[in-house]
């Protein structure tokens, strides 16, 4: 009764101050009325769906009906996201092909080479020695001085950039879902920003690639990370060349004949899961399929490119289907096609799946029907996650709560929930790195572990409680939130109301009678200690505290 | 405001009488005893030095006593040993050398607690700087499938109780080698380290959501301990003096954790600046910068320790090494074995360790770098067996078909 009253509390200050802000919502299709959702349905959905509530989008759902609220998250080109375009003009590389990207973003060592410039001396001993830092700091101005006159960025930005663009989406888009999913398959397909050219192939990568695709076919999305130069580049297959004709061409010290990895990891990672049923055997076929498959010159576009000879032409069989000589670029388009008609992939695919929307440990029962839909619908991902979201499993109260926020939906989380905003500067970018988990620089193949034991840790969770404080006090430059949400006009707001709109907004109001009551007599305490002036940052405080609690952990 | 943060600090205290968790690893101090140790001072320590960028092992270990050496760096050889000359290389047994610039390693060589292993590394070819750090760290040359490192996969092997000081990395994120599920502590600083703001400790004290408890319980002790241990008050003992360089701080921290009896278990850092394409130099210059602030702090810590190090061994390692000939930078390019630093009491030192493999033409790895004679995983896998104790190395080393009889002997 209290978490009621409190939703409606909260939304409707919401609706009085912010409405303004939401992007508005295209009229649903009609659906046949529904029996009201509770509240903690709605904030289930929220969180699960997205990046957690906004002020106000519980009663949007409501009003809705969540059936209506889920269809139209699938169909994100019905979500008008026109105020987005502006928050994204900043982030320029994002919509940069890859050889633009190599000439803005030149390496500076490209730069010293223009400029008659020694390499770089290590500059860690520059306070050692000297006589050297009159040189470095000359040298230092210079370099500058080039990047600002022809309008270059170091690599450096294009991470800022990436990260930035990710977290503004994540928190202004209404098309959620979509980002929801990007995040899923950037893990799914990870690729380590620092590992060499992939600095300037990443961008185009999630652009490309991973993006347009989310929501789509399974299939389609493989293909397209199987063409992209960041993951050709990331797992080694743009080196990978028939071993016959590297033979006699191959000079020492390069790379050269079958290589392996993207085969591998392709079964391994992307499609059957490591107990999927392959064998070493079809490791190599498959990488015989994909000899060839390179990345053209960044003097040229950068692009993916097949190059013929440096193709195995001969005869493969993968997975007991056989593929016939001659086949060209077709090897490995049937490979692709192989693997995404495999049961192992649909499986493997659905449990993942499942294991991001539902629960660690997922429920075997929804993994087989999410299975099922996948291999009927040859991939489509929108159906497996319309089964997924409108599952008994997923609406159980099992599954509330049970997931441990990683560190970017937190900092997402909270930032949306006190009706925040975020221009995307690094410091948010950085204190999500804190917390473990920095965008697009996990260095395995496997992208994170989608468990909770990856990030609750005790230096991960001391950061997360630094980062709620540092939020709600506006630490974080380029990202604000609202405190003044519970503050309203600022008259005669005690600790007790502050507290319970802070419950309210956060948590939806739903919070364990233990942890209610450590916060108040915290709260007591305080106001007990003459602390009633200056209610913003008592405000900031209380927002703190419940930023803190293990509730707001979840989702 | 101080009234307020002293009230926070009462309601704090009340709670851990009232309900507090007892953190995991302090039920597992109980059961020290059973690890063989009595716990405490008596753990045996392991701290990993990762050299980023690819360390040259001949300019580090020199092999002056061979002449394909010299041939082949004119400008960037060290040369070999004259009495009473700084800028050659230090004898240790007449063929081999230590570099000029790592003299403050000379008297623990000396002392019987500094050892080498020369042409060491992985066997893997590839000579990606980032493919050949990720197999040092996972443990796995030519597999990169797994998240796991193999700090963590020995972590993995004890009991899972423990001190959130257990394994502990100095740096902005976990390296690989101690990912996985065994917990494990990434720090830059110790100052930087903690909650700031009160009122959180009771938050996750008996609030029934045990995961969250746990974590929160040893967080909340980790800060005590900490503070128990006063770390801005430290002062290195034995006339000790660590560079003051980001290397330097680690390997401080990393003592003062040790002599803080915190459970310290694995302790990881990392040194940069070994990719050494361009004037390389010799016995001075960039190589030489980076190899005495390297050397320098390993003795700092060696010296600091003092009596500890009988439990404590500093595993140094770099990704691969470099290329025999000079280029026509003056430097050297991505090569293949290079040279490792084993130290500490239980080491037998005063040795270089390893077979030389000759620097002949035909003798190279490709025509062109130092060959392979000792896979990284031979030492490795002696280190944690018999100085921390696990017992199954394929557990640690997947599909690594070493075993106790490879070891160099390292280890007394």
């Amino acid at each position: 009764m209290i978490s009621r009253r409190g939703i409606m509390m909260a939304a409707s200050v919401a609706v009085l101050l912010f409405c303004a802000m939401l992007p508005a919502p295209p009229v649903p299709r009609p659906l046949p009325a529904d029996i009201p959702a509770s509240d903690r349905e709605i904030i289930h959905l929220l969180n699960r769906i997205g990046f957690g509530p906004r002020p106000g989008d519980p009663e949007r759902v409501r009003r809705m009906g969540i059936d209506a609220y889920i269809e139209l998250q699938l169909h994100p080109e019905r979500i008008d996201d026109g105020s987005l375009a502006a928050r994204l003009a900043g982030f320029a590389v994002m919509s940069m092909p890859i050889a633009e990207a190599y000439r803005n973003y030149p390496q500076q060592s490209d730069i010293r080479k223009q400029l008659g410039l020694a390499m770089p001396e290590k500059n860690r001993a520059a306070d050692s020695v000297a006589g050297d830092t009159v040189d470095v700091k000359a040298e230092r101005r210079m370099l500058q001085q080039y990047y600002q006159e022809h309008d270059l960025k170091a690599p450096k930005e294009m991470l800022n950039e990436l990260q930035g663009q990710r977290i503004v989406r994540a928190v202004h888009s209404g098309r959620q879902l979509q980002e929801v999913m990007t995040d899923f398959w950037l893990n799914h397909f990870n690729i380590f920003w620092g590992k060499g050219g992939d600095k300037w192939m990443m961008a185009s990568f999630e652009t490309n690639a991973i993006r347009p695709n989310a929501l789509g076919n399974f299939r389609d999305l493989l293909m397209a990370t199987a063409k992209s130069p960041a993951m050709l580049f990331y797992l080694d297959n743009y080196l990978s060349a028939s071993a016959q004709r590297a033979g006699n061409g191959a000079r020492a010290g390069r790379k050269s004949g079958i290589n392996e990895n993207y085969a591998r990891e392709i079964m391994e990672l992307h499609t059957l899961g490591v107990d999927g049923g392959y064998t070493q055997r079809d490791v190599q076929e498959v990488a015989r399929c994909f000899t060839g498959w390179t990345i053209d010159k960044a003097g040229s576009n950068g692009g993916f490119i097949f190059r013929p000879k440096l193709h195995d032409d001969g005869a493969k069989q993968v997975l007991g289907v056989d593929i016939p000589a001659g086949g060209g670029i077709s090897d490995g388009e049937k490979v692709i096609d192989i693997l995404a008609r495999q049961p192992g992939t649909a499986r493997f695919i659905a449990t993942k799946l499942v294991r991001r929307f539902v629960a660690d440990g997922p429920p075997q029962s929804l993994v087989n029907r999410v299975a099922d839909v996948y291999t009927r619908t040859g991939g489509d991902i929108a159906a497996m996650l319309g089964t997924i979201l409108t599952s008994n499993e997923f609406r159980g109260p099992e599954a509330y709560r049970a997931k441990i926020k990683s560190p970017f939906e937190l900092a997402v989380s909270a930032i949306r929930a006190l009706d925040g905003g975020t221009d995307g500067s690094p410091r948010i970018a950085g204190s999500i790195a804190k917390m473990g988990e920095a965008l697009y620089m996990y260095q395995p193949p496997t992208g994170y572990p989608d468990r909770a034991a990856q990030w609750v840790n005790t230096g991960a969770l001391a950061e997360r409680l630094n980062f709620g404080q540092a939020l709600a006090a506006g630490r974080i430059p380029g990202t604000t939130v609202n405190a003044g949400l519970l503050v309203g006009d600022g008259t005669g707001i005690g600790a007790e109301a502050l507290l319970e709109r802070a419950v309210n907004l956060l948590l939806g109001g739903d919070i364990s009678s233990g942890t209610r009551a450590v916060l108040q007599r915290s709260l007591n305490d305080g106001v007990a200690a003459g602390n009633r002036q200056g209610a913003p940052s008592e405000a900031a405080r209380v927002i703190g505290l419940v930023l803190g609690t293990p509730e707001f952990q979840r989702r | 405001m101080k009234q307020t943060r002293r009230t926070f600090m009462k309601t704090s205290g009340m709670a851990l009488v009232g309900f507090a968790a007892i953190p995991s690893f302090l039920k597992r101090a109980a059961f020290a005893g059973t690890r063989g140790t009595s716990g405490g001072a008596d753990r045996p320590v392991l701290i990993v030095v990762f050299q980023r960028g690819a360390a040259d092992g001949m300019s580090m270990v020199v092999p002056f006593g061979d002449p394909g050496y010299y041939a082949s760096r004119p400008q960037i050889a060290i040369a070999a040993p004259l009495r009473g000359d700084p800028e050659r290389a230090i004898d240790l047994d007449g063929f081999f050398g230590l570099h000029p610039a790592l003299a403050d390693l000379k008297p623990i060589y000396d002392t019987g607690h500094l050892a080498m292993v020369h042409a060491v590394g992985s066997p893997d070819s590839t000579r990606s700087h980032f493919d050949a750090q990720d197999y040092m760290e996972s443990g796995t040359p030519g597999e990169k499938s797994g998240s796991d490192g193999w700090v963590n996969r020995l972590l993995q092997g004890e009991p899972a109780a423990a001190s959130p000081f257990r394994a502990v990395a100095f740096g902005q994120s976990l390296p690989r080698t101690m990912m996985g599920p065994a917990p494990a502590l990434a720090m830059t600083t110790f100052a930087e380290f903690g909650v700031r703001g009160n009122g959180f400790e009771s938050l996750y004290a008996g609030n029934g959501d045990d995961m969250l408890a746990n974590a929160g319980a040893e967080t909340f002790q980790a800060m005590k301990l900490l503070k128990k241990a006063d770390p801005a008050k430290y002062a290195p003992e034995h006339g000790a003096r660590y560079p003051n360089t980001t290397f330097g701080h680690s390997l401080q921290q990393i003592a003062q954790l040790i002599k803080a009896d915190v459970g310290l278990e694995v302790a990881f850092a990392d040194i940069g600046g070994w990719d050494t394409h361009a004037n390389q130099g010799s016995a001075r210059g960039q190589l030489a910068n980076g190899l005495r602030e390297f050397g320098g702090a390993i003795a700092a810590l060696y010296n600091d320790l003092g009596d500890r190090m009988n439990n404590v061994i500093v595993m140094t390692m770099t990704e691969f090494g470099r290329t025999l000939k000079q280029n026509g930078s003056g430097g050297t390019d991505h090569g293949h074995a290079s040279a490792m630093f084993l130290l500490g009491g239980p080491v037998k030192g005063g040795k270089v360790f390893g077979t030389w493999p000759g620097l002949a033409p035909e003798q190279l790895n490709e025509g062109r770098d130092l060959a392979l004679t000792t896979d990284f995983r031979t030492v490795f896998s002696e280190v944690a067996t018999r100085h921390l104790g696990a017992t199954i190395i394929g557990a640690i080393f997947p599909r690594f078909n070493g075993s106790r009889k490879d070891f160099r002997g390292v280890i007394v």
